[in-house]
């Protein structure tokens, strides 16, 4: 049939299963807008504040439900306005599919009003882009765009569509998406058979689980496989989840916040077998000093990950999920020994264990803990970055794969309440809480209005000391304390934010209310910010300061 | 740091370019020369990439290409079993008493004089790099007046083909 460049879109959306986009329209967009009003479909489009928010919302989205999100924004500042939020993805790999418009194909390239380069901008921060001059090759580009934005390693694919080519016509014709390659083929018996003989000989394993973890949803293969060798379990902030918190062999984050007994398990560790997971520099910190004594197994999907950032004794290629059910058939139970390693872990976990001052003041750990008890840890927490977004990591335990949604790596402020409104419109069953900062939350709480308008019952939990909190931490640490710029002590009433906003503002400052504010955030089922009235120097530990080993960790005096 | 000489086959694609050289630029890999041309199939062009690195660098270099969804296949192109190519063109002064000099230095190398002007002629020579460079000190002398080269570009020797 006979269809227009935006119709043809729809379609292809639809092909893809595409109900839900997060958008921002404008003149460039104007025929993709006109025909999700006018021609028929089944995508909500869910407007948000900023393309910003849209891009997060995207990701969040993806992030919880294991699809590829998709948002839509116009040429020009629409666009870039984008780009943070694509850089979280890629950073993080997370499918993601972002549309703009640009002006028309007369106009590209003049400096029209309005246009930008996107597809030059996003070249380093997506898997690919296109710009599409041709609408006989439109619908062939978003069926690629979509494979491309899952296919092995995830990530975000840009697709420019230029206005005429919205509004021209031509033949559509419906396909199946194309198909997914497992990339099992280089997951080989030699390469499965090396690793069972490494592991089998080795005495003191670790597993290091990273967010490739939860992509390829092998949490119940990774439970399998660490009680079968009996190896303790480790992540980094994007493999929680991966494995449950609450598991007995799990201890804790690895590497800058790392507990301290896995950094203590890496560095003696004699074998680490890392899962899906990228030995990012805020997990290794010091290369050299990073398992000095281990040899190391990288199974990963992306091969440019093996040795690129430390060496490794073997490797094998390929989904997480894949290598692991074939590793499980493989090793029969228990085929090492290695009781003495057990019990070195638990007396570690026993000495210790993370903690905080108990001191009767309101913390921002303990509000964690209850946040777990009051939700009986079923629920989504995204987070903003700083001191609050490793709190939420700490002292919440994720049991459950794709409940704990943070820019990990690329650290984006403002990412968690867009990512919180994506979230919960992808498990609108779940709770989905935001735990913010102050400085996080005032760059992108224009996306109240968003949750608000969509009756999404977030709890926006702001963590607020009145300062860039984990910069202040370091200034204290590090640079004399000397508080440059980190003070942010405004005039601002969150409270009466939210309400003007529309939601519900709530004020924490005592802990013994702690319960009953959370109480009452929860039974309103309405977007709820809450201001929590929190230390001004209560700190992150342990840290591993830059530079150190990670055994060197400075931890909490209590 | 060793020297490499990749041959890079990419889709015919607007940006692919820029795909390429933006990789290098923000990755940190080092670049000598880059060159690039259509293949016997005109969706497919060939890049043939002079970089330099230790081996683990030219790993990653290989790897982080093969990432790139217009890149098709990369191969590295040892000396012993390939042929390495550069044109050159080069502006030479000369006078009454230097152009016999130089004419005859051009025939030893096998390069032609394209264009001749009352102060300078104009020679193209082509070759692998260390006979590029010998013919470089040897006109250095007359005095370069311009110099443009297009950087290597190599196939396999023998039957085989470089394209799977
Ligand atoms: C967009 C952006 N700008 C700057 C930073 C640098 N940065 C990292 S943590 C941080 C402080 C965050 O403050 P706040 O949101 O109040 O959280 P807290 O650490 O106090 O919990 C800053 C400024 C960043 N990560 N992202």
């Amino acid at each position: 049939m006979q269809l227009t460049g935006a119709e043809i879109l729809l379609e292809c959306l639809k092909e893809q299963d595409v109900d839900t986009i997060f958008g921002y329209p404008g003149g460039a967009v104007l025929n993709i807008y006109d025909a999700l009003a006018r021609y028929p479909n089944n995508i909500r489009h869910y407007l948000t504040s900023h393309e910003q928010g849209a891009a997060h919302a995207a990701d969040g989205y993806a992030r919880v439900t294991g699809k590829v999100g998709v948002c839509m924004a116009t040429s020009g500042p629409g666009a870039t306005n984008l780009v943070t939020g694509i850089a979280t993805a890629y950073m993080d790999s997370v499918p993601v599919v972002a549309i703009t418009g640009n002006v028309a194909l007369p106009l590209l390239g003049k400096d029209s009003f309005q246009e930008v380069d996107i597809s030059g901008i996003t070249m380093p921060i997506t898997k690919h882009n296109f710009i599409v001059k041709d609408i006989d090759n439109l619908s062939t580009i978003i069926r690629r765009a979509f494979h491309i934005a899952q296919d092995g390693r995830c990530g975000p694919v840009l697709i420019d569509i230029p206005k005429d080519i919205t509004a021209a016509t031509t033949e559509y014709e419906p396909r199946q998406p194309l198909p997914l390659n497992c990339h099992t083929e280089s997951i080989t018996d030699e390469a499965i058979d090396k690793a069972v003989q490494i592991i089998k000989s080795s005495k003191r394993p670790l597993i290091y689980a990273g967010g490739g973890v939860v992509q390829s949803n092998a949490a119940s293969e990774l439970i399998e496989f660490a009680e079968k060798i009996n190896a303790p379990v480790t992540t980094s902030l994007m493999g929680l989840g991966g494995f449950s918190g609450t598991h007995k062999l799990f201890c804790g984050l690895v590497g800058m916040h790392g507990t301290k007994t896995s950094n203590l398990a890496a560095t003696k560790c004699d074998v680490l077998i890392a899962l899906g997971a990228r030995f990012s520099d805020r997990v290794v910190s010091n290369v050299e000093k990073f398992a000095p004594k281990a040899k190391i197994i990288h199974i990963d999907i992306d091969p440019a990950e093996i040795n690129k950032n430390v060496d490794t004794y073997h490797h094998i290629i390929g989904d997480v999920k894949a290598v692991l059910q074939k590793l499980n058939g493989f090793i029969e139970k228990r085929i090492n020994n290695t009781e003495e390693w057990t019990e070195q872990i638990n007396h570690w976990k026993a000495a210790y264990p993370l903690n905080y001052k108990n001191d009767g003041k309101l913390r921002p750990q303990y509000i964690m803990e209850r946040i777990y008890a009051l939700t009986d840890g079923e629920a989504i927490i995204s987070t903003e970055v700083g001191q609050n977004q490793i709190w939420a990591a700490q002292f919440y335990r994720y049991t459950q794969p794709r409940s704990f949604i943070s820019s990990g790596g690329l650290g984006t402020m403002g990412y968690g309440l867009g990512a919180a409104i994506g979230a919960q419109i992808g498990q609108p069953q779940k709770r989905v809480f935001n735990i913010a900062g102050d400085g996080s939350f005032r760059m992108n709480c224009n996306e109240l209005a968003t949750a608000v308008e969509y009756n999404l019952p977030i709890i926006v939990v702001v963590f607020n000391n009145r300062a860039l909190g984990m910069v202040r931490q370091w200034q204290d640490l590090f640079y004399d304390s000397r508080f440059s710029q980190t003070t942010i002590d405004r005039a601002t009433d969150f409270v009466k934010l939210a309400e003007a906003y529309g939601a519900l503002g709530l004020n924490l400052s005592r802990n013994e209310d702690v319960d009953q504010v959370l109480e009452t955030a929860l039974k309103s089922n309405r977007t709820v910010v809450i201001d929590c009235e929190i230390d001004q120097d209560d700190k992150v530990f342990p840290i591993v300061p830059p530079g150190a080993a990670i055994d060197q960790l400075i931890t909490e005096e209590v | 740091m060793n020297r490499h000489v990749i041959s890079v086959l990419v889709d015919n694609e607007s940006g692919v370019l820029s795909r390429v050289s933006g990789l290098f630029s923000r990755r940190g890999y080092n670049i000598d020369s880059l060159s690039v041309g259509e293949t016997q199939d005109s969706k497919l062009s060939r890049m043939t990439i002079v970089v330099r690195g230790d081996d683990k660098t030219l790993e990653q270099i290989k790897k982080q290409l093969l990432k790139l969804v217009d890149v098709r296949e990369v191969i590295t192109l040892i000396p012993e079993s390939s042929v390495y190519r550069e044109l050159m063109l080069v502006k030479v002064k000369t006078d009454a008493d230097t152009r016999a000099a130089i004419s005859g230095i051009v025939d030893i190398f096998r390069a032609k004089i394209i264009d001749v002007a009352p102060l300078s002629v104009t020679i193209e020579i082509t070759g692998d790099e260390s006979k590029i460079e010998a013919f470089v000190d040897l006109m250095r002398p007359y005095g370069i007046k311009e110099l443009v080269r297009t950087g290597l570009t190599a196939l396999k020797r023998g039957d085989s083909k470089i394209q799977a």
